[in-house]
């Protein structure tokens, strides 16, 4: 009966990391072309108050994230029509007071189940939620890739192309919000911002198109997930520094193939 | 009231446009007929570019300006970043406009470039000249009517023995294509404009670039800070 217990806990953990690990690995590639590579961690930050009122009052902690980040954004805008302060300040200044706000509401003993992430919290549900989410994600990421690009490139272009910026970057930005929310219970919101960046980053080093580029931080993503998780399984040290340290040493594997 | 019958296929009227509360573009108007080709002259900081992007409605604007129904507009941007880190390649930038194989390379030899080796390199890579004809091909690529085309400020060597002025005679003759250049370049003025016109915040002056273009609006347009010549060889 344990066994069988252990068994499904690891499916889970294993299933559900995979798949954010891959499209967030995949989002990965086209924040850090946009220069949004720390957007994660910030963003990771934000959703701390609603994780410790889901730890301290028992709900989910994806629900708890999301909703601490909708009222973050929306005091970010607040601030933002109110002064001349530029975005990425106001975002400084909303972060560090939702860690605040994080720590004098959660019990010190989980602390580190909020900050690096615990898998043997994943519950059927959360695997449910977690894949259902990934694959909307995936494709919708998939459809607006090449305006989002284009966009980047230049906004007169895309806009020449009747491409309406305005609507795409905010789609991006709740796609940002509900990737980082699914996974902070995996990663935790300190961890959270490397498994967008490092996969997308390793994959940069060895990518020539965007294809590449794209669907490699995908697969950097989920060969990450696997490793860390079964690391993990082996090793019992937490699965969050473990997916992290093994994405990092890919990197570095990419960094020196480069060279 | 002045449908197309009127035979333009863009009519501008009193064209204002202000940005930050300054005055960028002062009354212009002007009308142009299809298959002209319309040249835009004039110092920098003369609103040259701010121009086109009213033209492409990228801006708000005051007075009217109005374009024949349904006309198809390619725009090739003054200057635009292509940044080392995103490896975009060639042909996916094509693909962003889900051209077929065939159309692509077209249009890639409408412009000049004929090595397909190309499509696979990373648009960060190429050289200046390479990327403007990419630009071109790119804008090209769905047939438009009209081409506005803001050619880029320091004079880029566009490889080869083409220049901007070969290349340009190459498109019109090619697909018979209404062209809207700013340039700065004023021997490509005089042997490509059907009319130009010299921009500084107004209009001073509009008309056949012979005429238009007297060595005393040169200098009311540049304030005497660079002299041109109608250089008349071939």
């Amino acid at each position: 009966m344990t066994t069988l217990m252990i068994d499904s806990q690891f499916f889970y953990s294993l299933i559900t990391s995979v798949f954010i690990g891959g499209v967030a690995g995949y989002l990965g590639s086209l924040m850090v072309t946009k220069r949004m590579a720390l957007v994660g961690d910030a963003v990771g930050h934000i959703a701390l108050p609603g994780v410790a009122l889901a730890v301290v009052y028992n709900f989910n902690i994806i629900l708890g994230a999301f909703i601490s980040l909708m009222i973050g954004i929306f005091v970010i805008w607040l601030f933002k029509t109110g002064t001349n302060l530029h975005t990425e300040a106001l975002t400084g200044i909303v972060f560090a007071a939702s860690i605040a706000i994080a720590f004098l509401l959660l019990p010190s003993g989980d602390l580190e189940t909020v900050l690096i992430g615990d898998i043997t919290k994943i519950n059927a549900a959360d695997v449910v939620i977690s894949v259902f989410f990934s694959i909307i994600i995936f494709l919708i990421l998939k459809k607006i890739f090449p305006k989002m690009i284009l966009a980047t490139l230049s906004d007169d272009l895309a806009l020449s192309q009747k491409i309406n910026v305005k609507k795409y970057d905010l789609i991006y930005l709740v796609i940002i919000g509900v990737i980082v929310a699914l996974g902070i219970k995996i990663l935790g919101s300190l961890l959270i911002g490397a498994l967008v960046v490092i996969p997308a980053s390793a994959s940069r080093n060895v990518s020539r198109n965007m294809f590449e580029y794209s669907y490699g931080g995908m697969l950097i993503g989920i060969i990450s997930c696997i490793l860390g998780v079964a690391l993990f399984s082996i090793i019992g040290f937490p699965a969050g520094p473990l997916i992290v340290l093994v994405s990092a040493i890919i990197f570095l594997i990419t960094f020196l193939l480069k060279k | 009231m002045n449908k197309d019958s009127s035979g333009f296929i863009l009519q501008i009227k009193d064209l204002n446009v202000s940005l930050g509360g300054q005055k960028i573009i002062e009354g212009v108007s002007l009308n142009l007929k299809d298959k002209e080709n319309l040249m835009i002259v004039g110092p920098n900081g003369a609103g040259k570019t701010i121009m086109l992007k009213a033209l492409l409605g990228l801006i708000p604007y005051e007075g009217e300006i109005k374009w024949k129904e349904n006309i198809k507009i390619g725009y090739v941007p003054q200057r635009l970043s292509m940044p080392k880190e995103i490896p975009l390649s060639v042909e996916e930038f094509f693909k962003f406009k889900s051209a077929s194989m065939e159309k692509i390379r077209e249009s890639l030899e409408s412009v000049g470039l004929n090595d397909f080796c190309i499509l696979k390199m990373e648009l960060g890579m190429i050289s200046a000249g390479q990327f403007q004809r990419v630009m071109i091909a790119w804008s090209l690529i769905d047939k438009p009517d009209v081409l506005l085309f803001d050619e880029p400020t320091a004079g880029i060597d566009i490889g080869g023995e083409e220049t901007i002025y070969n290349l340009l005679k190459k498109i019109e003759k090619s697909i018979n294509i209404t062209i809207i250049l700013v340039t700065h370049d004023l021997n490509i003025v005089y042997r490509l404009a059907d009319n130009v016109l010299c921009l500084n915040k107004k209009a001073l002056c509009y008309g056949n670039p012979k005429e238009a273009l007297s060595p005393e609006n040169i200098d009311k347009l540049y304030k005497g800070e660079i002299k041109f010549y109608d250089h008349t060889h071939d």
